[in-house]
């Protein structure tokens, strides 16, 4: 293909190791993440075709999805649920049987997959990254192709270091405006799910642009490409700019010395040619918009704080009254509520989409000085050891425990409710997680997804609050 | 994995729209190390009550005529969200061979047919056409045949369906894709060395 050419086309061409005569293409994979729930299969694959990793050091395991964050947590053989330990000393072993890096539940740079790529520098721009995991999509944020994979196509990447596709469509969202005082990336990122839907990105790869974007910084930029999957498409990007490389320059697994100002200059050619077009053009204008929060059970169900539960009576399609229909049950909440009248029962600060510094730093500032209402339970987890050790360092846990909230061990938490932090059925929660499907956080639990300013003005109105209110 | 070719069954009615993967298997039974025995937690969450764990008689597949159903007819947007592949080895575990909808998340849509699993989409008027035919339940059977790319609703009518040529040369032939591609190793070493070269922190 000649002519200007997309983020997306150039990583994608660079990448292509043969193309068959009916379009399907093997694609060369850089990296690839590995976590204890969609590996295991994967490793007894190769063992059972005698199979071995084809470039160990190509790949970086941890455990994150399954590892309590009670504080002060032993290693791997004190977690008390018995399935649990044992995926982690199954991941252990097979990395060490397979000679792939692996880091250890007591290692300081344990964490969430998504935040320990980059904080290692394992996500650099231009290559193409993968994960057991849906939420890869994150990675995008540094101009990587990184999208989510099954555990068959792991098991693919490890023995091939490559995977079978087919190109994706080129999807371009224009985001202008500055984000509004008590927004953030995650109020932005929630507006276009709003705007576009859960399936609205479906074949495509998402490439985040304009002046909202580039104003983000790494980790926001990071939210916004987290939560690309629920917008339906597998991968998000924003192009590399200096302030990529500044978030990268140093850390452990990117290039040093000469080989850095090689790479750099690279990265410099991947943004988007002038000229290059897109099958799918959406723009959005961020300065309008009020803090967001969700109201049912998928992604794109969200509203302004300042809005009311809507009225499914209202929509005329018919599949889309019944969902909410349903979701309104689920959720039990009536039509015409207002959303700050929803009383919450336990507020969750954490996962790949809302854990690392930055997140710390927002939730803790709207929290200083205040306290967590009565009647709820606040937890804040950290996304990695490291953003754990540097929010120490600034006194936020501190400024969390003296305002009521728990301060946690880092790992995917009550995103999912794999480790044991959970809703009781009935219990609702606003929560800085990317998914609010019934049961997600717990059978029967109720979830509202929120940034983390909106999650702890939450915590310590004890209902859903705007958090402009608090910081007024 | 197990070949696909023609399979006449009953199918299932689940008009469910953005049935997510939490919803096809939840979290907590990602815990397993196999591919197998997910299929009686395949939709627990519709398929149980939460609190007592009895069958709720209400969910189609818990219903006599359904039980043994192999294709499902599902909502719009069918396997959003988790990558997990448990989803489609909790289909496969119950039964199910088949999927007909009027979309599929694309990371599900992979999934599936990995694991031998044929995801059909079609318009919204014929998903309406079989969702009417799968209401019919257990006497009525659809037949579903990926050489010739048609499905027989349970009343005789037929639909023609598109389906990716070399997913469908891998279904029909039941074949290993890391076999296939480990034929290219020559191409992947070529690549490999090149990438070396323009790219060598890659291999620091």
């Amino acid at each position: 293909m000649s002519g200007p050419k997309t983020l997306f086309d150039k990583i994608w061409e660079s990448h292509l190791v043969d193309q068959q005569d009916d379009g399907t293409c093997l694609v060369y994979i850089d990296r690839q993440l590995i976590h204890e729930i969609t590996s295991a299969q994967a490793f007894d694959g190769l063992r059972e075709s005698g199979r071995k990793a084809r470039r160990p050091e190509a790949n970086l395991c941890v455990p994150d999805h399954n590892v309590p964050t009670t504080p002060g947590r032993g290693g791997t053989d004190e977690i008390e649920d018995d399935a649990s330990r044992i995926q982690l000393e199954v991941l252990e072993a097979n990395a060490a049987e397979f000679g792939l890096p692996y880091i250890s539940i007591n290692d300081e740079r344990q964490g969430i997959v998504h935040v320990i790529g980059p904080e290692q520098g394992f996500t650099q721009p231009g290559v193409t990254l993968v994960c057991g995991d849906s939420h890869t999509a994150t990675h995008g944020a540094f101009g990587a192709l990184a999208f989510g994979v099954g555990t068959s196509e792991v098991e693919h990447v490890l023995a091939t270091q490559t995977l079978i596709q087919r190109p994706a469509k080129n999807m371009r969202i224009t985001v202008t405006g500055s984000l509004p005082e008590g927004c953030t990336a995650k109020d932005l990122v929630l507006a276009i799910i709003g705007k576009i839907g859960t399936a609205g990105g479906t074949g495509h790869v998402i490439e985040y642009a304009g002046p909202a974007i580039e104003e983000l910084s790494m980790e926001g930029r990071m939210t916004v490409c987290n939560m690309t999957i629920e917008a339906g498409a597998r991968a998000g990007l924003v192009a590399p700019d200096e302030k990529t490389f500044e978030y990268l320059k140093g850390r452990p697994q990117c290039p040093k010395g000469a080989q850095w100002e090689m790479a750099v200059e690279q990265w410099r050619k991947l943004p988007t040619d002038v000229g290059a077009t897109y099958d799918t053009e959406i723009q959005l204008d961020v300065s309008e918009i009020v803090p967001q929060v969700t109201w049912g059970t998928s992604p794109e169900d969200e509203i302004g704080i300042t809005g009311v539960v809507p009225d499914p009576a209202q929509v005329s399609d018919a599949n889309r009254r019944s969902a909410m229909e349903r979701s309104l049950e689920y959720m039990d909440l009536k039509p015409g509520m207002k959303m700050t009248d929803i009383a919450v029962d336990k507020v969750f600060i954490g996962s790949c989409t809302n854990s690392r510094i930055e997140d710390m730093r927002a939730a803790a500032a709207v929290a200083k000085g205040h306290k967590v209402a009565d009647s709820v339970y606040a937890m804040v987890v950290p996304g990695s050891g490291l953003v754990k050790m540097q929010a120490e360092e600034e006194g936020l846990d501190k400024i969390f425990e003296e305002a009521g909230f728990h301060w946690r061990e880092p790992g995917c938490s009550m995103c999912l409710a794999m480790n044991g932090d959970m809703l009781q059925p009935g219990e609702r929660s606003a929560s800085t997680s990317n998914r609010n499907f019934e049961g997600r956080q717990g059978p029967g639990g109720r979830t509202h997804l929120v940034s983390p300013m909106m999650a702890a003005a939450a915590a310590i109105a004890g209902h859903l609050a705007d958090v402009r209110d608090l910081i007024k | 994995m197990e070949k696909f070719t023609k399979l006449t069954a009953v199918a299932a009615p689940l008009p469910i729209v953005n049935c997510d993967t939490d919803k096809i298997i939840p979290a907590r039974f990602l815990k397993t190390l196999t591919r197998t025995g997910l299929g009686k937690n395949l939709f627990d969450p519709l398929r149980y009550d939460p609190k007592t764990g009895e069958e709720n008689p209400d969910f189609v597949l818990n219903k006599p005529a359904y039980r043994n159903s192999e294709i499902l007819v599902a909502g719009h947007n069918f396997g959003c969200g988790s990558s997990r592949e448990h989803a489609p080895w909790a289909l496969l575990d119950f039964g199910i061979r088949c999927v007909i909808s009027t979309d599929f998340a694309d990371i599900f849509y992979n999934n599936s047919s990995k694991n031998g699993i044929l995801l059909i989409k079609v318009s919204p008027e014929e998903l309406e056409q079989l969702m009417e035919g799968a209401e019919r339940g257990a006497n009525a059977t659809m037949t579903v045949d990926l050489e010739s790319q048609e499905i027989t609703n349970s009343d005789g009518e037929k639909i023609i369906f598109e389906v990716d040529s070399f997913k469908k040369h891998c279904l029909l032939n039941g074949l290993d894709d890391i076999g296939l591609t480990l034929k290219k190793e020559s191409s992947i070493s070529a690549y490999e060395k090149k990438q070396k070269a323009s790219e060598p922190w890659l291999y620091a």
